[in-house]
């Protein structure tokens, strides 16, 4: 599960994580009320608003609806204005970026509605570095990555110049160790910002472990001009089999950030990713319903959706299944694809009667079942009089489905 | 011969809800040994199973069966009274890691963990907790470990098995199945077929599991399954390349998977760039391992890197 943010800050701010100041804005007039007391209290004229959406490059994105302007804006009317030119600009672009739509590299075409600001105090910084908690698979454990290289995408420091890239590996029975904190920050030639880094990274890493984050990525991790070591942004997943000990994390959860279809599957206990496709498919097992989507991309289809209704699915789910999938109006027929083997495929072929019954059908359906129970399953799609097109194995199915759709 | 489980190996279940009950019963019913069950509050009782013999497991047995499973407060209490080897995991998530470490705090080889869900830090520290220690886990996430006609345990079904000379390892269960069916179809069989699991962070990985096969007599051939996420596959083509003998075989899902996305399993994503289809199916052709081009060509890629 991902936060924004400003709910990223908090978390870290309650743990004693240096983080700049901020307010959190919804409409315009709680913006502009932000500026004062940002200015106040850091003594810095300049204030900083941000875009809270979960999709990353958001400085570099711009609005749909005001090309002009990026996702993060930093408002400098203060310098030389006092605290009402600034609140004059932050009302002006407040007032274009809520409600707008935010595009990023991140979000796709179709972009993100902006519904959520946050103002913070502006900052000198001094260097730009970057810094992350992750999960090191090949491992089995958490790592924290380090690169002098802030504020650019990691992925292409990586690629470029892996040389920038440090490491250090957390001992999940000792946490990390202050050593590799001097580590790192010596080859992030940190000089007298040593102590500061080493509490911040020390309490990152501590967090990883405490609160079952998936990720935490810092970009840019910020020396200021007095020395201290600061998070300028935060971004945080949760492992999402963790958020039941974590109800303060569960509470953060954004529905509006997930899609809405994605969303009644969670809920229905259904695995769906929604795609662009026209082949909606139905699977049992994580590992079948990604080969059944390769498998019609191979035979020269396009996937309307990953779909896994796990191994215990009753004729209900199986109902609720269908009902996505025709939802999506993209989708020109559908292919069902059970490898019984907890799942018997009796309980399979019932649900699928039963659903077409109820959501109708009125696109091609093509069906194959294997394993337990095949024969009773292939009987009852038989004696529904319903209009299935049998198939004889996985590659059968997408050819059949295919040829129907086109 | 087959890898790690066999007709002498004794399995415990921790976890008796209903799903533990379920398949304790359908491996009893195949053959395998199961000697007893941990579960706190009803340490001191029995629970009884009886029904139908699956023929499909071990050979020559009557047709009914009965056993009465002696129930256990703890790991090592079981241990110690019915000489258990191995145990497989049913308990809930929250709770199945510590159920893996008592596994391995009781000495038995074996920990096959079937439970779906476990936080990935739990299973941090459970693998920091084995390291060193005699105890091999399976899993978590996974559907289990099978020598067909000697021992099952997990929740594949078992009829689909048949006794051969192929190794099967595999991320996911479902594809697994249709692994096993198309060798069985093809007469070609298995030795062993073990699923070690969707989740990110495991006990086993496909090179401990192709060390152990190309170790194996009885083993000819291998077929692996792959699927998005990490690097494991990456790692089992260099070792296929530099120290296996034994033909390999193999398929990789998820070549449609979208950046970004967990596809059901907590470890099937493409995050940064990594861990994409191409790159592994780059790898493993380059290992000289025949990649099947659907799932459906399995059985048919098997035959090729036979020869």
């Amino acid at each position: 599960m991902k936060i924004h943010e400003y709910q990223a800050k908090q978390l870290m701010g309650e743990r004693g994580i240096a983080v700049p100041s901020g307010r959190l804005a919804t409409t315009v007039d709680e913006a502009v009320a932000a500026v004062r007391p940002l200015i106040e209290a850091s003594g810095n004229p300049v204030v900083v608003v941000k875009s809270q959406i979960h999709a990353g490059g958001r400085g570099k994105g711009t609005f749909k609806e005001h090309p002009e302007i990026g996702g993060v804006r930093v408002v400098t009317a203060g310098i030389d204005g006092g605290v009402e030119a600034a609140e004059a600009a932050v009302r002006d672009l407040a007032g274009k970026m809520l409600g707008s739509t935010l595009v990023t590299i991140q979000t796709g075409n179709e972009g993100k509605v902006v519904n959520r600001l946050y103002l913070e105090q502006g900052i000198d910084i001094e260097r730009e570095l970057y810094l992350a908690v992750l999960l090191d698979r090949a491992v089995g454990r958490n790592i924290v990555m380090a690169s002098t290289e802030g504020g650019v995408e990691i992925e292409k420091v990586a690629e470029e110049t892996p040389e920038k890239i440090l490491r250090a590996e957390i001992d999940p029975a000792v946490g990390l160790l202050p050593f590799q904190a001097n580590e790192l920050a010596v080859g992030l030639s940190l000089g007298e910002s040593v102590t500061s880094f080493g509490g911040f990274v020390s309490a990152l890493a501590s967090m990883a472990m405490e609160m079952d984050t998936d990720l935490i990525e810092i970009n840019p991790l910020v020396v200021t001009k007095s020395g201290e070591v600061m998070a300028l942004d935060g971004k945080m997943a949760f492992d999402d089999n963790a958020l039941f000990r974590h109800p303060v994390v569960a509470g953060m959860r954004d529905t509006s950030e997930e899609d809405p279809s994605e969303l009644a599957a969670k809920e229905a206990g259904l695995n769906y990713i929604k795609l662009d496709g026209t082949i909606g498919c139905l699977v049992n097992g994580a590992g079948l319903a990604m080969a059944t989507m390769d498998t019609i991309k191979h035979v020269g289809g396009e996937p309307a959706n990953f779909l896994d209704v796990g191994g215990g699915a009753d004729a209900d789910q199986v109902s609720t299944a269908f009902e996505i999938i025709t939802g999506d109006e993209n989708v020109k027929g559908i292919f069902v694809n059970i490898f019984g083997g907890i799942m018997r495929c009796d309980v399979i072929a019932n649900g699928i009667v039963e659903a077409v019954k109820r959501v109708g059908l009125e696109v091609p359906l093509v069906v194959r079942l294997e394993g337990t129970n095949v024969e009773l399953g292939k009987q009852i799609i038989e004696d529904s009089g319903l209009d299935v097109v049998n198939a004889a194995s996985l590659r059968d199915g997408a050819v059949k489905i295919l040829e129907l759709t086109k | 011969m087959s890898i790690l489980v066999d007709r002498n190996t004794k399995v415990l279940v921790q976890g008796l809800g209903k799903t533990g009950q379920f398949h304790t019963e359908k491996a009893v019913a195949y053959g395998t040994q199961m000697v007893g069950a941990v579960h706190p509050s009803r340490a001191g009782t029995t629970m009884r199973f009886e029904g139908e013999t699956d023929h499909s497991g071990v050979p020559d047995r009557e047709d009914n069966f009965e056993v009465e499973l002696p129930i256990f407060a703890t790991m090592s209490q079981a241990v110690a009274e019915t000489g258990a080897n191995a145990s497989v995991v049913y308990v809930p998530p929250p709770f199945a890691a510590d159920a893996i470490m008592e596994a391995a705090a009781s000495g038995v080889d074996l920990v096959v963990a079937i439970t779906e869900g476990i936080p990935v830090a739990d299973m941090v520290r459970a693998k920091r907790y084995l390291e060193g220690r005699g105890t091999r886990l399976i899993g978590p996430n996974c559907p289990g470990v099978i020598t067909p006609h000697e021992c099952k345990i997990g929740i594949m079904p078992g009829y689909i098995h048949e006794r051969g000379k192929i190794g099967v390892v595999s991320r996911s269960g479902t594809l697994t199945y249709e692994a096993v069916h198309q060798l069985t179809q093809r007469g070609l069989g298995q030795t062993t077929a073990i699923g070690i699991g969707g989740d990110p962070v495991n006990g086993t990985n496909f090179v401990d599991v192709l060390e152990l096969f190309e170790a194996d007599p009885e083993t000819e051939g291998v077929v692996m399954i792959g699927e998005i996420g990490g690097t494991a596959e990456e790692d089992a083509a260099a070792f296929v390349a530099k120290e296996m003998t034994t033909p390999v075989a193999g398929f990789i899902a998820g070549t449609t998977a979208p950046p970004g996305k967990r596809m059901g399993h907590a470890g099937a994503i493409v995050s940064g760039g990594k861990g994409t289809a191409e790159a592994k199916i780059e790898a493993m052709t380059a290992a000289g391992i025949v990649v099947a081009e659907t799932p459906s060509d399995m059985g048919e890629a098997m035959e090729r890197a036979l020869g």
